[in-house]
């Protein structure tokens, strides 16, 4: 009789939470009692947010030039805002697709963490195929840096000066920190030959280049190779067709009066429609002006708040059908 | 599991010819060997072997269209230049593939743990052949290895007694026999001289079926006997009571019986799947939309050539001279794989894990735990557990579903007397219980015999455990007093009626082999059984044919009074049919009784006549039909029983449910008119308010249509009251056959039916009629015996009741339940769960897929068609397998819209999710159409953020096209998670981990991928890209402000349905809340512990193993 009593309970299912699926559990409504405050507080919040966000970028300056034609070596300028602190000096281009594919893979990452294997031409594997149709010279040399990104480089250059009672003097531009600092510090390297001329035996500069790499910056040795930072800035590429890049940093500040903007024009924009601007923005802990954030937050909370008195109405006069 | 059917066909071309031939130890030439011990190889049962797992499994995997699509997308990925790296859809292939095939890994496993037994024991094969034709000798308590004609036993009447609990569960004992030519061959070198041929059917698949022959070459002379389903032992039966048994194998591995019941039990599709897959082709329509506009977008760019060849990107010479339709086509295959993500490729996988893991519930629930019997709910499949929630019909089986199948004799009726019993006697209508004691009248005693002797009832005896082993269990009856003895019926009515026929006095104590004993109030006598004429459900009848110990041939029948009154000639036979009707007005099951006395040579006709159908080869059913037909005729009516056949508990209650809930009661019946409808009114089927309308006993196909035209005019006529219908078997096939359109009308209209006197093909055919009605609604058909198999089969989801007539409705359902009342919570509880989970789920999918592919999609427009992916290979990998797909499977386990008490007790609440309500193609492209706009915001929130070239870092810095990415991907990952967090109703700690988990998990995974310089990495793109990400203001601002912008119509959209157009299940929300706040506080921690270990369990144990430590 024993047996048959163990017999019996035998499939009997565990009474717990879990098979019972009675597990504890938090069962939030979303009616009209919860989320009008639940709006009116973030309304609130959101507003806040915006007005602050907005005031934030209305401090901030901006000025940007436009230079579509190809005589205007010299620029007058009139500067009449006196921003507090740097001054980030940017070139832009528009219509210039640094996001298509085939041109973002055209680069051999092992030539620019500077390994040596990959600077000499080896069995048509290296450099990267994908640097076609960079990678050789007529000579079967290879292309160092090889790939369409590093070949079609920004290489405008530009002076700035004041006008101080008619007389030009040169503004300091900062070339420092304009890269990401793991960029310059460990994402790509040279190769560790010195002089660094040597590591670039055998090879040929990219074609569109005038100066190889090694040679890039005259004044500053440690700026030269594959970190030097203007070329960083333009490896990196831009999300969208229209975009700036970060060009040198005035550290001393922009004072209101008059400049002169001194182009060298090398970068031929006119064949697809380009132009290049040349812009001017002081930065504060949000980046630079962005008016976009400020409103977007304006909008969504007051949104918020409007939705909140329209459900107000509503619940008043649909409250529950409860006694159903 | 469909394999199979291949794999039988490279086993033996079934079907050459109708029979097949076995010589008996393969006596073709004359050499007589024997190998000791042989082990069969019986692993085809099984889909797989641990050889055959993984090829044959990817080849099943890849069948699947999904499947195969994403396959064929890696292929492309692998042989031209795309985008993306093979990786990114190999590896979730890779993944879904594994997943799956671990599912059916471990269910494949469960069925070879449940047959080792049988596979695993060693053989003693007598004498060898090529398996079939074998004598192999099977030991007590051992199982059959092959499908055996058994030759003899060590009894020496050659009989064996097996059981054939792990076939059919049916636990009694039964009688197998032996050729009497064979059952002398004892041992084994009488059966080294033994040449005997065995002639029978092909393989197949109905275990109750076996017609063959044997033809024993004794002396030079061939003696030809029959062989039946009594004589073949089953593979997987266990032979008990028996010493030994030798037996001759006739189906062997995959052949045998048991192998071809393993075949796909259900090809049933649920409405969910189907739905699913028509929004899967909407969706490959969208995918092939979007990669033609872009393919065509592209050469219409291009065919400027600024932009086709700008200087910074020149193309390389064989670019420029390949083919232009090449490029064509292999651009379009380009887009193709960018966008494949939209196609949700862990959508199957999630709903298959959701399946086998969700049902587990069923099993689980104590609610339809039964203690009594001590059997719990069963899944058979899970692939159907949502359309539980979906059902619409309901058809039923009478016996042993609404009712306990537990018979009690009532009353009799003998020779135009009603009697009823009283104490154990049996007392006539108007008398008292007092009446004179004395001798029994003659047709009483004779209605009493025929009562204990017409059946197949079988006798076992509590043996005591020191039995001497291989004695026979039935030397010993005279040495046990009749307490010791029980019967075993697979009729319960002819069990009722031997057990009364007993407390009366007339007790039926041993049937060995050709004899019957009963005692007659103390007087033993012994009648020989001549010949059993088996009860089948045509002729609704059986028949015994006896001879008495004075000599003379007697034979009882007992069946239906449709089936014996026709035949009888002589006797009360119209008092009877009215007391036959009386006792169906009461509600009590009838049967009728009668016999015939036979003269020698009326004997000697029948006795040949019986011989030779059934030992024809050819058409032995036909044959039989017949000899029996000639047999059973001129009867004497002896009289008819009544048999009370109790209400199950809550039934009426579970059908007021039922319709409460929407949904519209069948009931199936094979019995009378009369009793069916008393049983339909006690059980609440029909109630008394409603008009009963009467379909019944037409003859003609006019006389049909017309009443069915009254019907109708009388339902339009009388709308405001309910309807009821009865319909019997005949009635109903006229009104199928001709005027099935009119039928449905009226069937529609009424809110009860009853069909009566069904055979069981008649209730399949119901069903279907239903099924493929215009509005193709959903049906469940729940029965308890063989007999609703064919409709259990038939209906989208079939119910078996694991009641006392044998396992095979079980067997052959998809959900088993031991009483009809746990139906209720299956539907309203369970259904709804499910099917709220499931829909959700497939919407979701879709939806987030939507999300996160649209993005890509639109930054074509702003690369130049350049098939340039917007989020990094790793994302686009990881997106569908880590960040997003375990808060969906949680939900999908464990949502719960409103608490199942309410659920219950609301059936109405049923009505809300009915007809794919949450599937609908509205609420799909509610969906999609979210899925697009969310996608939009996400890219043009970041397109205007940062499109606008200013810096968003406070150093002056600039971020380039993968921060762009990362920031609309990261957006996707929250809002995405969000968004099923906004759906979520039922918040377990589980849900909160796995929502908050994955939004962590994504933060996590990103700063640990940024953060490292990875060796094996072509490029190194996504190098702190992350960090610098977050470590801009704007960029978390902007974060928070496209989150909410997405969501927010979103909430708004809820508050206004929930106050404006509340559904029923959001009121029961609220009033729940507002009575008792449901929230259980239990230690979380033992929680976690107990369904983990729960879970784990379950998988190592299989079905019905529980750890008691909880």
């Amino acid at each position: 009789m024993q047996k048959k009593e163990n017999q019996e309970v035998e499939n009997r299912p565990d009474n717990t939470a879990f098979t019972q699926q009675r597990l504890p559990a938090w069962q939030p409504i979303l009616s009209a009692g919860i989320v009008i405050p639940l709006f009116v507080l973030v309304g609130l919040a959101f507003i806040g947010i915006g007005v602050a966000l907005f005031v934030t970028s209305r401090n901030l300056h901006v000025l940007e030039v436009w230079k579509n034609n190809l005589l205007w070596l010299n620029m007058a300028l009139y500067v009449f805002f006196s921003p507090q602190g740097p001054v980030f000096f940017y070139y832009g281009l528009t219509n210039y697709f640094q996001n298509q594919r085939a041109y973002g893979v055209s680069k051999d990452y092992n030539q620019l963490s500077g390994d040596l294997d990959y600077f000499t031409f080896f069995f048509s594997i290296v450099p990267d195929s994908t640097c076609k149709p960079y990678r050789y010279d007529v000579n079967n040399k290879p292309i160092v840096p090889c790939g369409s990104l590093a070949n079609s480089m920004f290489n405008d250059t530009f002076n700035l000066y004041q006008m101080k009672n008619g007389v030009k003097e040169e503004v300091p531009l900062d070339g420092k920190g304009i890269s990401w600092w793991t960029d310059y510090n460990i994402k790509y390297r040279n190769p560790s030959v010195n002089p660094l001329r040597n590591a670039f035996n055998g090879t040929v500069k990219p074609l569109y280049w005038s100066k190889p790499a090694y040679e890039l910056d005259p004044t500053d040795t440690a700026n030269n190779g594959f970190i030097n930072q203007d070329f960083l800035v333009w490896m990196r590429r831009s999300a969208l067709p229209n975009f700036r890049k970060l060009y040198r940093r005035i550290t001393d500040g922009l004072p209101a009066g008059n400049y002169s903007l001194e182009i060298s024009y090398n970068y031929p924009v006119i064949a697809f429609d380009g132009k290049k601007k040349v812009a001017f923005s002081n930065v504060s802990w949000m980046g630079g002006k962005n008016e976009f954030l400020g409103i977007a937050y304006l909008v969504i909370g007051s949104l918020c708040l409007v939705m909140s008195v329209v459900m107000l109405i509503i619940y008043a006069k649909f409250k529950f059908p409860e006694e159903d | 599991m469909c394999v199979l059917h291949l794999m039988l066909q490279g086993f033996d071309p079934p079907h050459q010819s109708e029979t097949r031939t076995i010589y008996v130890a393969n006596r073709f030439p004359l050499h007589g060997h024997y190998i000791p011990t042989v082990t069969f190889s019986n692993g085809d049962v099984f889909q797989y072997t641990i050889w055959n797992f993984v090829p044959k499994n990817l080849f099943e995997q890849f069948r699947r269209i999904a499947n195969f699509y994403f396959l064929i997308i890696f292929l492309v990925q692998l042989m031209i230049d795309t985008p993306t790296s093979p990786v990114t859809s190999g590896l979730p292939l890779f993944f879904v593939i594994t997943v799956t095939s671990i599912k059916q890994g471990y269910e494949d496993w469960l069925r070879h743990k449940a047959d080792n037994e049988v596979n695993g024991a060693p053989v003693y094969v007598v004498r060898s052949g090529s398996l079939v034709g074998d004598i192999v000798r099977v030991a007590k308590d051992e199982t059959f290895p092959v499908d055996l004609v058994l030759l003899s036993s060590d009894r020496p009447d050659g009989t064996c007694h097996i059981t054939t609990a792990s076939l059919d569960g049916e636990t009694n004992l039964k009688t197998h026999y032996s050729v009497a030519e064979t059952s002398v061959c004892q041992s084994v070198s009488q059966l080294e001289s033994l040449q005997a041929v065995v002639e029978c059917q092909q393989p197949e698949a109905d275990l109750y079926r076996f017609v063959g022959r044997m033809t024993v070459t004794l002396l030079g002379e061939e003696i030809v006997r029959p062989l039946g389903p009594e004589n073949l032992l089953l593979r997987g039966a266990r032979l008990k009571n028996t010493k030994e048994i030798f037996g001759v194998a006739v189906y062997t591995g995959m052949e045998s019986k048991m192998a071809l019941n393993y075949k796909c039990k259900s090809q049933k599709r649920s409405a969910v799947e189907k739905s699913m897959n028509s929004f899967l082709i909407i969706y490959l329509c969208i995918l092939l939309f979007e990669a033609i506009l872009s393919t065509i977008l592209k050469y219409a760019w291009q065919s400027e050539e600024k932009w086709n060849e700008p200087f910074y990107n020149q193309k390389t010479e064989q670019e420029r001279n390949s083919s232009p339709i090449l490029k064509f086509i292999s651009d379009f295959l380009a887009f193709l794989v960018l966008y494949n993500f939209i196609i949700p490729i862990s959508l199957y996988v999630t709903v298959e894990m959701q399946k086998f893991l969700g049902s587990f519930f069923i099993g689980w629930d104590l609610d339809l735990y039964h203690e009594e019997s001590d059997q719990k709910a069963q899944v058979n499949t899970s692939d159907l557990n949502e359309e539980l929630g979906q059902v619409e019909y309901v058809f039923t089986d009478k016996t042993g579903t609404l009712t306990e199948n537990e018979m009690h004799f009532r009353e009799c009726s003998i020779n135009g007397t009603k009697y009823r019993e009283v104490n154990g006697k049996l007392v006539p209508e108007g008398l008292t219980d007092d009446s004179p004691d004395g001798s029994t009248p003659h047709m009483e005693l004779l209605f009493l015999k025929a009562v204990a002797l017409c059946h197949t009832v079988q006798i076992s005896y509590d043996q005591p455990d020191c039995m001497v082993p291989g004695s026979d269990p039935f030397s010993h009856v005279n040495g046990f007093s009749a307490n010791h003895m029980e019967y075993y019926a697979s009729s319960p009515d002819e069990k009722a009626l031997v057990e009364a026929a007993k407390r009366i006095g007339i007790t039926f104590i041993s049937s060995n082999g050709d004899t019957v004993e009963i005692k007659t109030f103390g007087k033993t006598e012994k009648f020989k059984l001549l010949h059993v004429l088996e009860f089948d459900p045509n002729r609704r009848r059986m028949s015994v044919i006896l001879q008495t110990p004075s000599g003379g041939q007697i034979m009882f029948t007992k069946g239906a009074e449709s089936a014996i009154l026709p035949f009888a000639t002589s006797g009360e036979m119209e008092k009877t049919r009215l007391h036959v009707d009386e006792f169906a007005l009461k509600g009590l099951r009838t049967l009728v009784v009668a016999c015939r006395h036979f003269s020698p040579e009326q004997y000697t006709e029948v006795d040949r006549r019986l011989n030779a159908a059934r030992t024809a080869l050819q058409q032995r059913e036909e044959k039989l039909q017949e000899a029996f037909n000639f047999i059973e005729r001129d009867l004497q009516l002896l009289g008819a029983t009544g048999v009370e056949d109790k209400l199950q508990d809550k039934v009426q209650e579970t059908i007021e449910a039922l319709r409460l809930a929407g949904i519209k009661v069948w009931v199936l019946t094979g019995d009378k008119h009369e009793t069916a409808v008393s049983v339909s009114l006690s059980c609440g089927h029909f109630h008394r308010t409603m008009n009963i309308l009467e379909l019944l006993q037409q003859r003609s196909d006019n006389e049909c249509a017309e009443q069915l035209r009254r019907l109708a005019r009388r339902i339009k006529e009388d709308h405001v009251i309910q309807h009821g219908l009865v319909v019997d078997g005949a009635s109903l096939s006229l009104a199928l056959r001709e005027h099935e359109k009119l039928f449905m009308e009226v069937c529609k209209n009424c809110s009860a039916v009853l069909c009566c006197r069904m055979a069981p093909l008649q209730k399949a055919k119901v069903v279907r009629l239903i099924k493929t009605s215009p509005e193709k609604p959903i049906t469940l058909a729940v029965g308890d015996g063989a007999n609703d198999v064919s409709m259990i089969q038939e209906a989208h989801v079939g119910i078996g009741i694991m009641g006392k007539e044998g396992r095979q409705a079980v067997r052959n359902s998809d959900y088993a339940i031991a009483r009809f009342k746990f139906l209720a919570k299956l539907l309203l509880v369970h259904g709804h769960f499910y099917y709220i989970r499931i829909a959700t789920l497939v919407q979701y999918f879709f939806y987030k897929n939507v999300c996160f592919i649209t993005p890509q999609f639109l930054y074509q427009f702003f690369c130049l068609f350049s098939q340039q992916t917007l989020y990094d290979s790793v994302y686009l990998t990881l997106y569908n397998i880590c960040f997003t797909s375990l808060p969906i499977l949680v939900y999908s386990l464990f949502e719960q819209l409103v608490h199942p008490h309410v659920l219950q007790s609301k059936p109405a609440l049923y009505r809300d999710i009915s007809r794919n309500s949450m599937l609908s193609f509205r609420t799909f492209l509610y969906w999609t159409l979210l899925g697009f706009c969310h996608a939009f915001v996400f890219f043009f929130g970041s397109y205007i953020l940062m499109g606008e070239d200013t810096t968003l870092m406070g150093n002056g810095q600039m971020f380039g096209n993968w921060t762009f990415g990362t920031l609309v991907f990261t957006v996707m990952v929250i809002t995405v998670t969000l968004k099923l967090a906004l759906e979520t109703h039922f918040w377990t700690w589980m849900n909160h981990f796995v929502t908050w988990g994955s939004i962590a998990f994504y933060f996590i995974f990103s700063l640990f991928y940024g953060g490292i310089i990875w060796p094996f990495l072509h490029t190194q793109d996504m190098y702190f890209v992350f960090v610098q990400l977050l470590s801009s203001g704007s960029a978390w601002f902007a974060i928070i402000i496209i989150i909410i912008t997405c969501l927010f119509p979103d909430v708004i959209k809820k508050v206004f349905y929930r106050h404006l157009q509340p559904t029923n299940t959001q009121k029961s929300q609220v009033q729940l809340t507002n009575t008792h706040p449901y929230v259980n506080q239990s230690c979380p921690q033992a929680v976690c512990k107990e369904c983990f270990w729960l879970f784990f369990c379950q998988l190592v144990e299989g079905k019905d193993y529980f750890l008691s430590i909880f």
